[in-house]
């Protein structure tokens, strides 16, 4: 049994979202490179220049990428011979998220109540946790800030079995249509299909936060993928939803198994800035 | 489509200036500019419906929204790229009745806010979403006028120079969003 203490927990966090906020990952910052190189619309490469630009800005300055810093969606993975010293495992992480908000001069989007007052909580808290009970004595945590313009594109169908891949098809290229330039194309879409009702949406939110660069481990699935992204990237909706040939970066599928007379597909769109940062403690 | 036009226009914007663009010109702004998004349309509306004196005469101005991230010290203001237009929708008309004379964001706006644009004669130019690091760039000042309360969606002004936007809907009701998808849908890449 290997002890963690909460304030370590609260200090990764802390440094985490701000990483995130302000730092592009690299093969997203190379994926608008290449995708200068090859977009056809004047306008789309025009502003395909200006979010390059922004993402160096942004870690020069220390200046968030978009000033949607959204709301701290916080996926750990937590080793189950590690034992939490010292705090509250929950309260640890919203302390993180508190003092990463307030510290890194990041804005703060949280309403403490949806629907009467929406009073805004001021410190971004509470995020949005998702934990995992894994093997071994370690902890990852992968902070995935998500805006308001794209999440709101999400979609959810619960469609049978009949629906079938064209089903699938229909869904993402729907949800896409729809979100448009709302999302801020480039995007990268997370599809999540199987399980049930909730754990298709949250498959969708791990797949929109996976690496660009990452590989989906079932060759049918891998295809499913690319045929999407070729689709989607024939809209014409382009960057900035102005127009052109790069709509999305990637189309990521995460599954589950589901029940016999199930097939929930959900979307969920990340915008160009598709933050994510990872720790290991 | 054209797209070559390049228009350096500066607030309060004239009514004979924005009959002169069309959609996909591209503009670089310069002056002052309010800023305000979601809350503070709700509360400019509700105003109007009791009566009650705007916080701000809305003639000639033009509206941005955006809500910006705190400003590091030193600096004017953090990021303060566009939020999503559609949003505003429901409250547009109105504003646009006011006398409002532009309006800057990002994404598609609702039919009946077309039909007001073209009725009044009002531009909507569009910023690229999510730069919001290089667009905090242009912006010289930001001073809050209304609402403080209402923190980054506090109804406030702002001077910019040379902003850079996109004509997105034009008065004649040309809309570069579907001008564009159209333009290369079936284009590959």
């Amino acid at each position: 049994m290997r002890e963690l203490n909460a304030a370590d927990i609260t200090q990764a966090i802390a440094s985490l979202v701000q990483t995130a906020n302000t730092n592009l990952p690299q093969d997203m910052c190379a994926a608008l490179a290449r995708a200068r190189a090859q977009e056809v619309s004047p306008v789309g490469k025009d502003v395909l220049k200006q979010l390059e630009a922004n993402a160096h800005l942004a870690a020069r300055e220390s200046i968030p990428l978009c000033q949607d810093t959204g709301m701290a969606v916080v996926f750990a993975d937590i080793g189950q011979d590690v034992h939490i010293v010292g705090g509250a495992f929950e309260e640890a992480v919203n302390k993180g998220v508190r003092k990463g908000y307030c510290e890194g001069y990041l804005r703060k989007s949280c309403v403490k109540d949806p629907l009467f007052a929406r009073e805004n909580t001021l410190d971004n808290t509470p995020a949005i946790l998702h934990v995992r009970i894994v093997p071994g004595e370690t902890c990852v945590f992968r902070i995935a800030p998500k805006g308001a313009g794209s999440e709101n594109k999400s979609v959810l169908r619960m469609l049978v079995p009949a629906d079938g891949i064209e089903g699938v098809r229909k869904t993402v290229l729907e949800a896409v249509e729809a979100a448009g330039a709302n999302s801020c194309p480039p995007m990268v879409v997370g599809v999540g299909i199987g399980g049930n009702m909730e754990y298709a949406c949250l498959l969708a939110k791990r797949a929109a936060a996976r690496d660009l660069c990452s590989e989906n481990a079932d060759p049918r699935y891998r295809a499913l993928e690319q045929e999407l992204l070729m689709a989607i990237n024939q809209t014409g909706i382009g960057p900035a939803g102005l127009g052109g040939v790069t709509t999305a970066f990637a189309v990521h599928i995460e599954w589950a198994p589901t029940h016999i007379a199930q097939l929930p597909v959900a979307v969920n769109i990340n915008c160009h800035a598709a933050r994510h940062a990872e720790i290991r403690l | 489509m054209h797209t070559s036009t390049v228009h350096a226009i500066t607030t309060p914007l004239e009514s004979a200036t924005a009959r002169l663009l069309r959609a996909g010109d591209v503009v670089r702004i310069t002056g002052h500019i309010l800023a305000a998004r979601d809350a503070a349309h709700k509360r400019l509306v509700a105003c109007l419906h009791a009566k009650e004196p705007l916080p701000v005469d809305l003639h000639g101005q033009v509206i941005y929204y955006v809500g910006p991230s705190p400003a590091r010290p030193g600096r004017v203001i953090g990021a303060a790229g566009p939020t999503t237009a559609g949003r505003m929708d429901p409250y547009t008309p109105q504003l646009l009745a006011e006398g409002l004379s532009g309006m800057i964001g990002k994404g598609m706006r609702s039919a009946a806010v077309v039909e007001a644009i073209k009725q009044y004669g009002v531009p909507y130019f569009a910023a690229v979403g999510g730069a919001g690091a290089l667009l905090g760039e242009a912006i010289t000042s930001y001073t809050v006028l209304a609402w403080p309360e209402l923190g980054t969606e506090a109804l406030a002004d702002m001077t910019v120079v040379d902003f850079p936007a996109i004509v997105a809907i034009d008065v004649l009701g040309n809309d570069i969003y579907t001008m564009g998808r159209k333009a290369y849908q079936g284009v590959k890449s």
